[in-house]
């Protein structure tokens, strides 16, 4: 008995046709520009001075560490991809990229990401970066995915942290202003992708995906929803009256969880037709405005600070 | 035996599209290569000696 498949000898090798292209979607590049925003935020609101060089190097290794676990995650998710239609153009289902290709890409993204992280500026980060990227892929991607509904209520986690690493990258520490931007992440997450679930319930029952919508139908989910959003505009308005982001933020807080609220009961009541569908894309859509906004309005505060001085 | 008379070991022919994605992919490995070393090299004259200080 031969120990190698004789099959294995007598095929041809596969030449990669893979273009650069290909490999840049293997990154998620729309959500590594959502990562590369809240790192920023995460970066700005530090206090000190971070030199303009250090703070390049720490969102750009946040960013390829991001795009990393995505490649990571395609590599492991190449069987469900291909049976849904919003991942099936993704470059393993299209024949494109082999999923050994993705695997080794990935883990290399992911050791220099780190490694640069943390020999350039801190360890500290670094380390948060490799857990960020461990929590994704072998929790998140391996781990909860495949089994539980709360999938990416605890998996939320990991694209909660990139504030927090950058945060860590500012000033070798933790404090309690990256903690409160990674709620807000956390807890937006879950109305977040259930408003896509629900629209996409079908894609996922046919990948055997356990969303929520699948599992405990769309009635159940809207109601989760809905408690989720509520649980998210009162966190993502605590930091003004607890005193750590001042009254604009505030207010602008309160303004766009007012919308958030609005769109999420729309949810919970239109159940049925094209009401309720038009409701759930609306939710959806608006909630990446949502945390967009929220984080631009820090940003925004930062700048003004820093510029107003030199104005005036 | 004479060289032409040997039989030819079988060898793979990349395709003109095989080889210009090849020839892609290294040119981007060659920049992102390139553009670490010019990290490394810039975070030297930032840091000065304190380079070699990293902390926890």
């Amino acid at each position: 008995m031969s120990v190698v498949d004789q099959k294995a000898i007598e095929l041809p090798p596969r030449i990669s046709e893979a273009s650069v292209a290909d490999y840049f979607a293997l990154l998620k590049p729309r959500v590594m520009s959502l990562v590369i925003f809240t790192a920023l935020v995460g970066l700005m609101i530090a206090p000190g001075h971070v030199h303009p060089v250090l703070g390049f190097i720490s969102i750009l290794c946040i960013a390829v560490g991001a795009g990393a676990s995505g490649a990571l995650n395609m590599a492991l998710e190449g069987d469900i991809d291909v049976l849904m239609s919003r991942t099936a153009n993704r470059p393993i289902p299209r024949g494109r990229i082999t999923r050994g290709e993705a695997m080794g890409f990935g883990l290399t993204l992911s050791f220099f990401s780190v490694m640069t992280l943390g020999a350039l500026v801190n360890w500290y980060a670094g380390g948060l970066l490799a857990f960020t990227i461990f929590f994704y892929v072998v929790i998140y991607t391996m781990g909860l995915k495949r089994r539980t509904a709360q999938n990416i209520v605890i998996g939320g986690a990991a694209g909660a942290l990139p504030p927090v690493v950058a945060w860590a990258a500012a000033t070798g520490s933790l404090s309690v202003e990256p903690l409160l931007l990674f709620l807000i992440i956390f807890f937006w997450t879950p109305p977040h992708f259930w408003a896509l679930a629900l629209f996409r319930s079908d894609d996922y029952a046919r990948a055997g995906v356990p969303m929520l919508p699948v599992v405990a139908g769309p009635d159940a989910t809207r109601l989760q929803i809905l408690l989720y959003t509520i649980v998210l505009v009162a966190i993502a308005a605590a930091p003004w009256p607890l005193g750590y982001f001042d009254w604009v933020y505030g207010v602008t807080s309160l303004v766009l969880g007012a919308g958030m609220l609005v769109l999420a009961i729309n949810v919970y009541r239109h159940r049925t037709g094209s009401t309720a569908l038009r409701a759930t894309r609306r939710l959806f859509a608006f909630s990446i405005l949502y945390l967009f906004a929220l984080f631009a309005v820090l940003l925004l505060d930062v700048v003004a600070r820093t510029v107003a001085p030199l104005i005036w | 035996m004479d060289n032409d008379s040997k039989p030819k070991p079988e060898r793979i022919v990349l395709t003109e599209a095989q080889k210009k994605r090849r020839r892609e992919r290294s040119i981007a490995i060659a920049w992102a290569v390139g553009l670490l070393v010019l990290l490394f090299f810039a975070v030297t004259f930032v840091k000065g000696p304190g380079v070699l200080v990293r902390p926890m």
